[in-house]
């Protein structure tokens, strides 16, 4: 058993779990974060996308000992003052989901990419969320979802 | 101010949960729940010889295990056969946990409870089972007749044979008119297995309250209502003391309808045996191999048809593989073989289908339940109809097309409800003029040759489907005004990412004239509403919208009856804005509906201020009459159900240009255009939202994604690695228009809209690719290898025939 100690959402979180416990694993059952989804279990279809020291990571494909003293930034994490963030704002206002169930791995995907490239083309939003699957929306929402947040992002300012 | 939000592009209410991160998947539940595993078959075919647990007993944390001889009567027993029909003679289920022997990779043999499910699964890789292979059965024409069977007593593998034959009006069997036509063609065409694929696998939940002496389950399912009842019939509970609850679900398309499957049986029981909460959530391998496929047929098509294009005659012989089981009885082929004369009227028609046994997961309906494989029939023949005669492939679509003055038009034949195949409403050739505007087909030549000069290589496709949707028997709704002015709505069946809790507030609002925000709506819980049939064929916008609206109707006649005694008025002349009943151009002579619900519900005991005015002292009603009137009831509630007499047909007709690479084969859909006929829309955002979902599906399927079994009965593509869902990269901007021609069979005028999306994809994209290339496309999906392959054959052996020269 090792001692796991994660800055989750701006909190230290501590639990004591086994080595082979997956980050994602750690986020829902032992802190009882279950925002964050696992869809496949094999890293393709980026539903339990994180974000690690602000870069997205699959949390299936990570050990939580491996990341210890790191900060993870989760989809309960997003929303600032207990309002929505901009990017959730946007999916929201853009039918960017149906069963929500992929969503807080587009969301975080989102975030990271935004604050990266607040003016993106169209193709760098398709390209930004080409590895998450979405069984329900064909994407389309999503695209124009992640558009709209760039705009609420700018109306926000710095 | 108005509170009509019926037809407005209302934003959802599900959403402010599931973006924040607190939805309720199943595996969001049950925290400190023994976890469940399950060791699966790894072999298509075999009898079990022996269960050897000696390794697995002592690992830390395991809790127990099971085989089927340890399961008691009830769940021992097969698991039902859900859908009877008389064509199906031979029906075969599993058992929750396989008896001798197993028929699928993925069957569930023995079931592991632990503390975690690293534990359980630690504790299968344990357990040693040991087999005699049996010869697996793989591919449906190996089935047929084929020397090694599924089950012993099913012969030739055929778990079912029908044949329906719809004659010409005088008389002729349809062979005959075929034999007599003008022209005729013949050919074969395929479709591969896909599967639904939600984001979210199944899962189960229960709770045992050893005090109460009750069950309470969570299910990944579309029907909690009819889980319910499976649950205490297997268990012998009596009905009230199971609650079943679909929590926030991630998706179903389908494979969710069918239940009980062996996990809600196995984990309830295993809850109340150990007196312990039991949870399993399916990991992704376990739903490639383990849950439900769809798509899979063989179909040998003639048809003969006259010099316009119009087909007098159309024999269909389907060889459908339901894989292993067949727990959804023979609904899919049903449907393909009804669902494929869509918007045609077609002279003479017989349908034939064989439904096989395999040794691969069972065969049960994924989003468009066998219609996709059924317009892939049609529109491929209506394609090398025009292709025979020289005739624009959209002429001869409209040559056949029935006419808006002809509904309701009865096809004859029996639907999948069981009852007649009769298309209420539509306009078909208003629906085509305005596809035939969106995607340019006019002006296609000229695209087609401009992009020719460059070299590149173009193609167009169509294709036109009817649906039958929001199929019987019923559905319920509650609706309760609170003293608070809250309306509480609730309605049976289950809710996988639609939206309902914003289109059936919507109709609610609209129907009592209160604020959308004052409307809650729950969906999917037994607690709440008991009867119920289950989300699936489109139907819970048709069923539960109109069965809600007609409970929101008793609820406010009731309330204008109270308001007109109170306000001493006609009830006539009353009406509801914004959660106030007043005289319509009265505004002032008003009272709020809250203070309604609070004078329909005679008190004795004041708990706050609004309740003082309905207590006994306060009330001033007559002393000669009882506080509650003789045939009336307290409270401002209201139930009601919505049971059709048939389905409701939506239609659509889709078109898309391709591109073809001259060297690579790759197939790049540049435009894709979708008109929609829904009869008229709760929420066009939603609208649009399902129909892109669905054409993605469709692409999907068309284009990526495919089961691929070995000879061995092995799934060789069971992970997302390797099964290809397309990513935003694969899917193209989807243009839409719509057309509303109301339902005249519902109160609200609707038609379901879940399916629609995914029906016709593969064959207008078929229809595309052979337009690109020239090249007979009747096997799909199509991958760049294959249509690589095509090209090969068709220059060197011929065997594949050239269409046209495309240059």
């Amino acid at each position: 058993m090792h001692d796991v100690t994660l800055i989750v959402n701006g909190v230290p979180r501590h639990a004591r779990v086994p080595a082979r416990r997956l980050l994602s694993d750690f986020l829902r059952h032992d802190l009882g974060l279950t925002g964050t989804h696992v869809g496949c279990e094999h890293g393709v279809c980026g539903a339990c996308t994180v974000l690690l020291d602000g870069q997205p990571v699959r949390a299936c494909l990570t050990f939580a000992v491996s990341v210890s003293g790191q900060e993870v930034t989760t989809v309960e994490g997003l929303a600032r003052d207990g309002q929505p963030s901009a990017v959730q704002r946007g999916f929201a206002e853009c039918h960017g989901l149906q069963c929500g169930f992929c969503t807080p791995g587009f969301l975080t995907t989102a975030t990271a990419f935004l604050r990266d490239n607040p003016a993106p083309s169209d193709e760098d939003v398709i390209e930004a969320v080409s590895g998450n699957l979405c069984r329900c929306t064909g994407y389309q929402n999503i695209v124009k979802s992640v558009h709209r947040a760039a705009e609420l992002l700018a109306e926000e300012g710095p | 101010m108005t509170t009509k939000l019926f037809g407005e592009p209302v934003r959802r209410r599900e959403d402010a949960r599931l973006i924040a991160g607190d939805g309720r998947y199943l595996d969001d539940l049950g925290a400190g729940a023994l976890a469940v595993a399950f060791v699966r078959s790894p072999h298509a075919h075999a009898l079990i010889t022996g269960v050897d647990v000696d390794d697995a007993i002592d690992v830390e944390g395991l809790v127990a295990i099971y085989t089927w001889e340890d399961l008691p009567p009830g769940v021992r027993e097969p698991l039902p056969l859900l859908i009877p029909h008389p064509a199906l003679t031979h029906g075969r289920t599993a058992y929750c946990l396989a008896k001798d022997v197993v028929r699928h990779v993925g069957e569930p043999i023995v079931m592991v409870v632990a503390t975690d499910r690293y534990i359980a699964e630690d504790v299968c890789e344990r357990i040693r089972v040991s087999y005699e292979f049996r010869k697996p059965v793989v591919g449906l024409e190996n089935a047929v007749d084929g020397p090694h069977l599924v089950h012993d007593d099913v012969p030739g593998n055929v778990g079912a044979h029908m044949v329906q034959e719809v004659a010409h009006r005088d008389g002729r069997a349809t062979r005959d008119v075929i034999a007599a036509a003008p022209h005729t063609l013949e050919f074969r065409l395929d479709v591969e297995r896909s599967a639904c694929m939600p984001m979210e696998g199944r899962g189960v939940y229960a709770r045992w309250d050893a005090d109460d002496r009750s069950l309470r389950v969570y299910s990944s399912t579309q029907t909690s209502t009819s889980v319910q009842m499976a649950i205490a019939a297997k268990l012998g509970l009596p009905l009230p003391k199971v609650e079943v609850i679909a929590p926030d679900v991630g998706g179903g398309f389908g494979v969710k309808i069918v239940h009980p499957w062996p996990e809600e049986i196995l984990v309830p029981w295993a809850a109340r045996l150990l007196n312990r909460e039991v949870k399993w959530t399916e990991d992704r391998r376990e739903h490639f191999i383990s849950s439900a496929h769809e798509r899979a047929q063989v179909q040998h098509v003639k048809v003969g048809f006259d010099d316009e294009g119009r087909v007098l005659g159309l024999d269909v012989e389907i060889l459908h593989d339901h894989g292993a089981y067949t727990p959804y009885g023979i609904i899919v082929p049903i449907i393909t073989s009804t669902q494929l004369l869509g918007p045609y009227k077609i002279g003479s028609y017989r349908v034939e289908f064989f439904s096989v046994y395999t040794n691969t997961v069972q065969v049960t309906p994924y989003r468009g339940a066998g219609r996709p494989q059924g317009v892939f029939c049609m529109e491929r023949t209506m394609d090398k109809i025009a292709q025979y005669l020289g005739k624009d492939r959209a002429d001869v679509r409209a040559a056949n097309f029935i006419q808006p003055d002809e509904f309701p038009y009865d096809q004859q034949m029996i639907f999948q409800d069981g009852r007649p195949l009769i298309y209420d409403s539509g306009d078909y050739p208003e629906s085509l003029r305005k596809l035939k505007d969106l995607i340019g087909w006019d002006e296609f030549p000229l695209m087609r040759s401009k992009a020719a000069e460059e070299g590149r290589r173009l193609g167009i496709g169509i294709g036109c489907y009817v649906e039958g949707t929001g199929v019987g028997p019923y559905e319920g709704g509650h609706v309760q005004v609170t003293s608070d002015g809250r309306v509480h709505v609730s309605t049976g069946l289950t809710s996988q990412g639609q939206g309902h809790e914003t289109v059936f507030a919507q109709i609610a609002a609209t129907e009592l004239g209160v604020p959308i925000e004052k409307v809650s709506v729950v969906t999917g819980d037994t607690r709440r509403f008991g009867y119920a049939v289950g989300t699936f064929a489109s139907r819970a916008a048709v069923m539960s919208g109109n069965a809600i609206a007609l409970a929101c109707r008793k609820v406010k006649e009731k309330a204008l009856r109270i308001a007109a005694d109170a306000l001493e008025a006609d009830p006539a002349d009353l009406e509801i804005t914004d959660g106030m009943v007043h005289v319509v151009g009265a505004p002032n002579a008003s009272i709020p509906l809250a203070t309604v619900a609070v004078l329909s519900n005679p008190l004795r005991y004041a708990f706050d201020e609004e309740a003082k005015r309905a207590t006994q002292f306060a009330t001033g009603g007559s002393m000669d009459r009882p506080p509650v009137a003789e045939g009336q009831e307290p409270g401002l509630e209201g139930k009601d159900y919505y049971s059709p007499v048939r389905s409701t047909f939506a239609s659509g007709m889709h078109a898309a240009i391709v591109e073809t690479d001259p060297d690579t084969a790759e197939i790049r859909i540049l435009r894709y255009a979708v008109v929609h006929d829904c009869g008229k829309m709760i929420n066009p955002m939603l609208v649009e939202g399902q129909i892109h979902g669905g054409v993605a599906q469709g692409v999907g399927g068309a284009l990526y994604e495919k089961m691929v079994y070995d000879e061995h009965g092995q799934l060789l593509n069971a992970s997302f690695m390797d099964f290809l869902m397309p990513y935003v990269t694969e899917i193209p901007k989807i243009e839409t228009d719509h057309l509303e021609t109301p339902s005249p069979l519902n109160p609200l005028g609707i038609k379901g809209a879940g399916e629609a999306g995914v029906i016709p994809v593969s064959a207008v994209i078929a229809g595309a690719v052979e337009d690109a290339e020239g090249i007979a496309i009747d096997r799909m999906p199509i991958s760049p290898s294959d249509l690589y392959a095509l090209r090969d054959s068709s220059r060197t052996s011929g065997a594949v025939s050239r269409l046209r020269n495309t240059q």
